[in-house]
């Protein structure tokens, strides 16, 4: 199956990212539900805010990705948001997005799912429709504030934060695409049904079919018909659920630590869902020199993955500079512990 | 729509944006917009204007008997914040524990949510400002 390339080339004319400032570390999840035995799959994970939700963080990232890419956000054709957390069951957060920031009325507007690998889905058909010249520039964004069991596994990781990319024509922008490809199968590795509220996974098959299957086939493919591997690229950013998997995945498909290690959020972060991939690309694209090169590539459970090869450009240099790096979110910590963690998910039912 | 939806509707442009006015005869910024220009007096139609939505407090108190929709939030700081371009905006602030506020601390616009309407009703969005966070 041949890659990916759009008839035109297309690149990232804007990136931003958010991550919300309490931290709630691993220690005080192990310390209430398992008396701080067994090891943790991360330090820590960011938490929202009593006032945050999808939504707000999803916002702020686009504002970010809007300063970078310095175009009136009236040429913005596509406002779509890649989510599993969006605040309503039906009203879009695309429109208002798209208001908040200036795009509506003459815009496009949707909301995205495919679990965590709904964000990087906006991003890919962002990438055909400005090449195909259906707009001039679309805003792509992932971003979540997810939630595990009490008690669960994911309740150390599922964590909050987002990031959004405004993709547009390859002059303007400061990083382009070379070429995509997506992998699906129909996996039963993780699931929520409409009303309920806490997802459930199927234990057998998390790792090895699932994440592991599609991240490899996706990232491996890609870089096959590309003629490339892994030693072509600069940096590596893969799904992120928690701080083993994506280096086990990264060294399967030939890479070295210092390739993954800028783009490798989750120990500090956690697993930001639909947000993780691509937070970390916007944490590379924060350091990366121009000519550098960066495989990307995204996971979603029932399952696939879409990768990305992105090259960077000279514009680099003096756009990041015009919004807050992720490294400035993630150094505005502020620690939390497992009481105030259960009034800010609102854990706790006071009716 | 009922008239507190249309409401809600109608205020988008400020809440989410920050978008007042620019008084056509004295130049002075405006917000919330309003009819009359607060500095000249002046009744003509006022373009709309964008504020950076950076300022800095101005005063401050903290809201310990929250109103009805905001329990959850309580204790929170209200500031009134002098926006850069002059006007006074009142305000929640958000991100800072109340010990940690001061006058004349530069703050920034977010949008954050600023209220609930019980578990079917809408979310309201709107401006809350906390400290200005640096660039890069
Ligand atoms: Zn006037």
């Amino acid at each position: 199956m041949p890659v990916m390339k759009p008839a035109r080339d297309v690149g990232i004319v804007g990136y931003g990212s958010y991550v919300p400032r309490y931290r709630l570390p691993a220690t005080e999840v192990a310390r209430v539900w398992t008396d701080g035995t067994g090891g943790a799959p991360i330090k820590e994970k960011a938490v929202p805010g009593l006032d945050e939700d999808t939504l707000t963080i999803a916002l702020e990232a686009a504002r970010n990705a809007l300063a970078r890419a310095r175009i009136d956000p009236q040429d913005i054709g596509a406002v779509w948001v890649g989510s599993e957390s969006h605040p309503y069951a039906v009203k879009p957060t695309g429109t208002i997005i798209a208001e908040a920031i200036g795009a509506s009325p003459h815009t496009e507007a949707a909301d995205w799912q495919f679990a965590c690998k709904a964000g990087t889905e906006t991003i890919q058909a962002g990438i055909g429709f400005v090449a195909g010249g259906m707009a001039k520039y679309v805003l792509g964004i992932g971003a979540d504030t997810a939630q595990g069991r009490p008690g669960d596994a994911l309740e150390y990781t599922a964590a909050a934060g987002g990031a959004a990319f405004i993709i547009g024509p390859a002059e303007e922008s400061l990083a382009v695409f070379e070429a995509t490809y997506s992998y699906v199968t129909d996996t039963p590795d993780f699931w929520r049904r409409q009303y309920a509220h806490y997802p459930s996974h199927g234990q057998r098959f998390t790792g090895e079919p699932a994440y592991f299957h599609h991240v490899t086939s996706a990232g491996q493919h890609l870089m096959q018909e590309l003629g490339r591997t892994a030693k072509d690229f600069e940096y590596v950013v893969l799904h992120q659920p928690n701080a083993k998997f994506p280096q086990r995945a990264a060294r399967m498909l030939g890479f070295e630590k210092e390739q993954w290690a800028t783009g490798l959020l989750s120990p500090v972060v956690g697993n930001t869902y639909a947000g993780a991939s691509l937070l970390g690309l916007t944490a590379v694209l924060d350091v990366a020199k121009p000519g550098d090169r960066i495989l990307c590539v995204s996971f979603g459970s029932g399952a696939g993955s879409d990768a990305f090869a992105i090259k960077v450009t000279g514009a680099i240099t003096e756009r990041r500079s015009l919004a807050p790096t992720t490294q400035t979110y993630i150094d505005r910590r502020v620690e939390i512990d497992y009481a105030t963690y259960a009034r800010y998910r609102q854990k706790l039912q006071m009716k | 729509m009922s008239v507190e939806i249309s409401r809600h509707w109608r205020l988008n442009p400020q809440r989410y944006r920050l978008v007042g006015e620019e008084c056509p005869r004295c130049g002075g910024k405006i917000f919330p917009p309003r009819d009359v220009c607060p500095y000249c007096a002046d009744n003509e139609p006022q373009p709309s204007f964008k504020f950076s939505g950076r300022g800095e407090v101005f005063s401050y108190t903290t809201v310990h008997n929250a109103p009805e929709g905001y329990e959850d939030q309580a204790p929170y700081t209200v500031a009134l914040v002098k926006l850069e371009e002059g006007p006074l905006v009142t305000a929640q602030l958000t991100d800072v524990s109340s010990g940690e506020v001061e006058i004349g601390m530069p703050v920034e616009m977010v949008t954050r949510k600023i209220r609930v309407q019980g578990d079917e009703g809408l979310i309201i969005y709107g401006y809350k400002f906390r400290p200005q966070l640096q660039a890069a």
